[in-house]
């Protein structure tokens, strides 16, 4: 009998990146949904634009729709892909491998963060020079809100996918967990004039910190310790959520 | 004790409230092609997802490589194929080979080489949605070959190819048999039963029989292995 040689043992930033990469010519081969991706917050923000069409409006509501948009958007990727990997058999597949769940995860993590960059640096081109959008706040923190967004929304995708049988179960997660958000955030009504009750739970969800974020940005040119202070909350948030997300993906399954 | 690959000592599996594996006990010797034979849901699936350690087990042992089975020193020793072929669909079929072998940290080049081995040279290319049904199986199966892995499992691997592509397929196997390998491969097809070294006949999640071929014939006194087979059912039903 011949030995076979051992394999060495393969790093797990390496897995990581492999996984990043995949995901990345995954979409790569999707012109289409990448363009729906990058097409759509760019479509969304211009018909915004023109439907609040006074200067001063498009400015205030503008750079909290910037965070929104990525955030709605990589939850319904981030759910429908990671169902995707379950049912395919893949998942389980790499559940052989020295994958570890956190390689997984923060791969996805990394190519959606590297996509949510491109989107947001498109939308965010067009809403300051077409659309004429005027943000005082320094525009890495807006970038960075944004992009921590992006992640919080695709963090919170990963983990719904997780109690998602189908993809039809799937995309109504999406209205389900998204929507009394955004109603809640502070986008339509300002926080401060809500119900106590529904306040508290305005403070409990994280797109609350995010509308707070981007205000802060549109009201002051330096940035606050509010701003700080949000950006911390979406991260953590973010971690979270993916700390959540890992402990939906099992080994071992029924 | 080393001498098995795989032992398994009365694994028992619930699923869905239901027992449908109900105490099973056998070993699988090194470098050797172990088939499991028996209708459509009589727990080969179940019983390979046991073997590479994916599937919740009721009680009893699992030992693949003197290691419970799906320890985290078995992850690049034993690869396995699930029976819906399990690759990234919008992947070509060499992009999905090379990320599970960067996962796996196969040798560079072990991505062409397990192309070669399963025939699709010439849809390397390709992605794999536009493949047809036997070259999405192949390419599935190219996926547990990489990193030359000592215990493999497939399950049902055959199924969809054509006759040609099946005899290389075995061939190959043997090859791999030869080199030390040890294959589990599931089928419900019996004319590929007479192909493995040992056979497992399964049946309502119990073991009906746990010999060679030969020594299965020689039992029944039937030359064909599908006769064989109904003819041990036939056996348990009528008691002694």
């Amino acid at each position: 009998m011949t030995t076979v040689l051992a394999l060495p043992r393969p790093r797990h930033g390496a897995i990581t990146l492999a996984t990043a990469r995949r995901i990345l010519v995954q979409l790569r081969h999707d012109h289409r949904t990448v363009g729906l991706l990058i097409g759509v917050p760019t479509l969304l923000m211009i018909l915004l634009r023109y439907v609040f069409d006074a200067p001063g409006a498009f400015d205030r509501i503008g750079p909290m729709l910037l965070g929104i948009f990525p955030f709605v958007v990589m939850f319904i990727v981030t759910s429908i892909g990671t169902l995707r990997e379950r049912t395919s058999g893949t998942l389980e597949r790499l559940m052989t491998t020295p994958l570890g769940k956190l390689d997984l995860l923060l791969g996805y993590a990394l190519a959606f963060g590297v996509l949510a960059l491109v989107q947001v640096a498109v939308v965010l081109t067009i809403s300051m020079t077409w659309l004429g959008m005027n943000v005082p706040g320094p525009l890495w923190a807006l970038v960075l809100v944004a992009v921590l967004t992006a992640l919080l929304g695709m963090a919170l995708g990963l983990f719904a996918s997780a109690f998602a049988r189908t993809e039809f179960q799937a995309v109504q997660f999406m209205p389900a967990l998204v929507l009394p958000q955004t109603l809640l955030c502070g986008l339509f009504v300002p926080r401060d004039q809500m119900s106590t009750a529904l306040q508290w739970i305005s403070n409990v969800l994280p797109l609350s910190y995010v509308v707070e974020a981007m205000h802060q940005l549109t009201g002051n040119s330096t940035p606050t310790a509010t701003l700080y202070r949000d950006m911390i909350i979406i991260a953590v948030c973010a971690l979270l959520a993916l700390v959540l997300g890992a402990a939906t993906l099992r080994r071992r399954t029924d | 004790m080393m001498s098995s690959a795989v032992s398994v000592a009365d694994l028992r599996v619930v699923r869905g409230g239901r027992e449908v594996l109900h105490g099973l006990t056998f070993e699988v010797p090194r470098g050797s092609i172990v088939g499991l034979l028996g209708p459509s849901g009589c727990g080969k699936t179940t019983l390979i997802r046991s073997v590479v350690g994916v599937q919740i087990v009721k009680g009893g042992t699992v030992t693949v490589l003197g290691q419970p089975a799906g320890a985290p020193g078995l992850r690049t020793k034993v690869g396995y194929s699930t029976q819906i072929p399990a690759v990234y669909a919008d992947l070509t079929v060499q992009e999905n080979l090379r990320y599970f072998a960067s996962v796996l940290g196969a040798p560079k080049g072990d991505a062409d080489r397990v192309i070669t081995e399963v025939g699709l040279e010439d849809a390397r290319r390709q992605v794999a949605t536009s493949l047809s049904g036997g070259q999405l199986s192949r390419a599935s199966l190219a996926i547990a070959l990489l990193g030359t892995p000592e215990v493999i499992a497939l399950d049902e691997p055959t199924v969809g190819l054509d006759p040609v592509l099946r005899q290389e397929l075995w061939k190959l196997f043997y090859e791999l048999a030869a080199r030390g390998t040890t294959l589990l491969v599931s089928s419900h097809v019996m004319d590929e039963a007479a192909k493995c070294h040992r056979l497992l006949f399964i049946r309502d999640g119990y073991i009906l029989a746990d010999d060679t071929p030969q020594a299965l014939r020689a039992r029944t006194g039937s030359e064909d292995l599908e006769e064989a087979f109904l003819r041990l059912i036939s056996e348990r039903q009528v008691p002694a």
